[in-house]
């Protein structure tokens, strides 16, 4: 599938977040917002998304930078590049594991131009879709990768709702870990959300990834500063060290209380990704090394936790013992 | 090439006077880009005459924009939907800078913008105008002399094929000028963007290190 000359659209490069909302809202699902354009472009080549419109939210200085808030935590603008929030200092000090998860995504390349709102609001990754099928995904009634052939390693293993792909962000999780807030400007106004709440799987709707709806921008992260400078855990594994997408990931963070060798676990925020449609906050995991001392039986029990009622589809088994041990890990090593 | 035979007694083969009548394959494509240009710009003129209206609503981009390219200004016809990779092999006849994949999965076509390492196949041109854009074309120096990456991939004999050369160069480039000192395992996470199908990334691997000054150090793996 090698079509490469993108299909034509007219580009807009607004200077403002009003400007890119009123040309998006009025362009309606003719639109597209561009923001690093890694995964877009992959779209418009296969010619298997042909927006009409297109707006480049590049050129909006406002959606740049990180900045400290009055409360102690930072705002991330949506359009900051992974690089920028790999080796943002205040982001290193204080939220080392969102660092982390950036430096672990895609190639140096990708970083340099990839957007951290780019990268938590890029869609599924499953090949059948990206293939252009008529799936569920796609608007059509079959899932080709949950079938007795069907090519399914890559895919969920909870939460399947007819659609069986996963969040592909590393940066997802480690912003669920960090209770993060997405600011949402829409054609109603700005609206904050939950990272909780800001991903969302086919059993609410099978065609979104998010929340967003056309016409909103995601306009900046906010990470609160309850979770700043706590002990954190960030760990992907996938294919190839580069360019690939995780087979699992797990960011934790954990606030810890007590002399080394004799710590006790005080509060802790847990998410895997690549396991299902969002990044699943492992609350089972929360609830049961919250309290216990940090030690290796309670890490074990943590992974033993963190796959029970894991649904594995055909080629996909392995991904059980991987999630199980690297949640074992964060508990262990965070 | 008739005088450099070896000192063996036969005539070496004359192969420039195939050469001078065939256009080569780097002329055939250079002229057909010069053609092109012409035609796009003929495009230009006609949309500016209002034939094609949809081309100036309000918000949109214009055509025809200037482009710092390797320290020139160059004026160039770049359609909405233009990669900067096209731009530059197909409009302004970079083609130093090569199209792999063209979805940023092979590093190919590595170019710097504002002396940052970036697929130009997923930039759009339009995104990039304003800022400083150099391809491999560039790292010549004012007396055609290579750039110290390019030499140090010569003296260690870095590429095979040499299709991935021009995006490893532009990523080592892009390294250097940020860390004129790494460490191999800085060079090989700097590199880590470029893919190179021949397998001589321990070869590219000891030219960085060479071009970083640090060539006593490159026999150590």
């Amino acid at each position: 599938m090698s079509r490469d000359m993108m299909s034509a659209f007219e580009l807009f490069q607004p200077d403002s977040v009003q400007g890119a909302v009123d040309l998006l809202s009025k362009y309606g699902k003719d639109g597209w917002a561009l923001a690093g354009g890694n995964d877009s472009f992959d779209w418009f080549k296969d010619r298997i998304k042909r927006p009409r419109y297109v707006v480049d939210l590049s050129g909006i200085a406002a959606l740049k930078g990180i900045r400290e808030t009055q409360d102690g935590g930072v705002e991330i603008g949506a359009l900051t590049t992974l690089t920028e929030v790999e080796r943002d200092p205040v982001i290193k000090g204080k939220y080392k594991l969102l660092a982390d998860a950036a430096s672990r995504v895609a190639s140096p390349q990708i970083r340099n131009s990839g957007t951290i709102g780019g990268n938590v609001s890029q869609d599924a990754r499953c090949w059948y879709y990206r293939y252009g099928v008529n799936c569920y995904r796609a608007g059509g009634n079959t899932c080709f990768a949950d079938t007795p052939q069907g090519q399914n390693r890559e895919h969920c293993l909870f939460g399947a709702s007819r659609c069986v792909a996963v969040s592909p962000s590393d940066t997802a999780p480690a912003l669920v870990a960090l209770d993060a807030t997405m600011v949402v400007v829409g054609p109603k106004g700005q609206k904050e959300i939950k990272a909780d709440d800001f991903f969302i799987g086919p059993n609410i709707d099978i065609q979104r990834m998010t929340v967003l709806e056309k016409g909103e921008v995601l306009t900046a992260i906010r990470l609160p500063a309850e979770w700043a400078g706590a002990r954190f855990y960030f760990e992907k594994v996938a294919d190839r060290n580069t360019w690939d997408f995780p087979l699992v990931n797990v960011a934790a963070a954990i606030k810890v209380s007590g002399a080394a060798g004799s710590e006790k676990i005080d509060a802790i925020r847990i998410a895997a990704g690549a396991v299902q449609c969002v990044p699943r906050r492992l609350t089972v995991v929360e609830e049961v090394v919250k309290g216990q001392p940090k030690t290796e039986d309670t890490a074990k029990l943590a992974g033993q936790s963190a796959v029970r009622g894991a649904t594995p589809l055909n080629f996909n088994h392995f991904k059980i013992p991987l999630l199980q041990n690297l949640v074992m890990r964060a508990i262990r090593d965070a | 090439m008739a005088e450099n035979n070896n000192g063996r007694d036969f005539p070496a083969p004359q192969f420039d006077q195939f050469v001078s009548k065939a256009t080569s394959r780097r002329l055939f494509i250079k002229g057909v880009i010069a053609s092109g240009a012409a035609v796009s710009a003929s495009g230009y003129l006609f949309t500016l005459a209002g034939c094609s209206p949809s081309q100036k609503s309000a918000g949109g981009v214009e055509r025809l924009l200037t482009l710092n390219v390797n320290g020139q200004m160059r004026p160039v016809d770049v359609l909405p939907n233009e990669t900067l990779a096209m731009t530059l092999r197909y409009k302004l006849g970079l083609t130093g800078t090569k199209l792999g994949c063209d979805r940023g999965e092979c590093g190919a076509c590595t170019v710097t913008i504002d002396g940052v390492a970036s697929y130009s196949c997923s930039t759009l041109t339009h995104a990039v105008r304003g800022r400083k854009i150099m391809t491999i074309e560039g790292l010549e120096g004012p007396n055609g002399e290579l750039h110290k990456v390019q030499q140090a991939m010569i003296d260690e004999l870095g590429p095979q094929c040499g299709f991935c050369t021009p995006g490893q160069i532009m990523s080592a480039v892009a390294l250097l000028d940020a860390n004129p000192t790494p460490t191999r395992d800085e060079v090989r996470h700097a590199l880590s963007g470029n893919l190179c199908r021949c397998g001589a990334y321990d070869h590219y691997l000891n030219a960085v290190m060479r071009a970083a000054g640090n060539g006593d150090r490159v026999s150590q793996a």
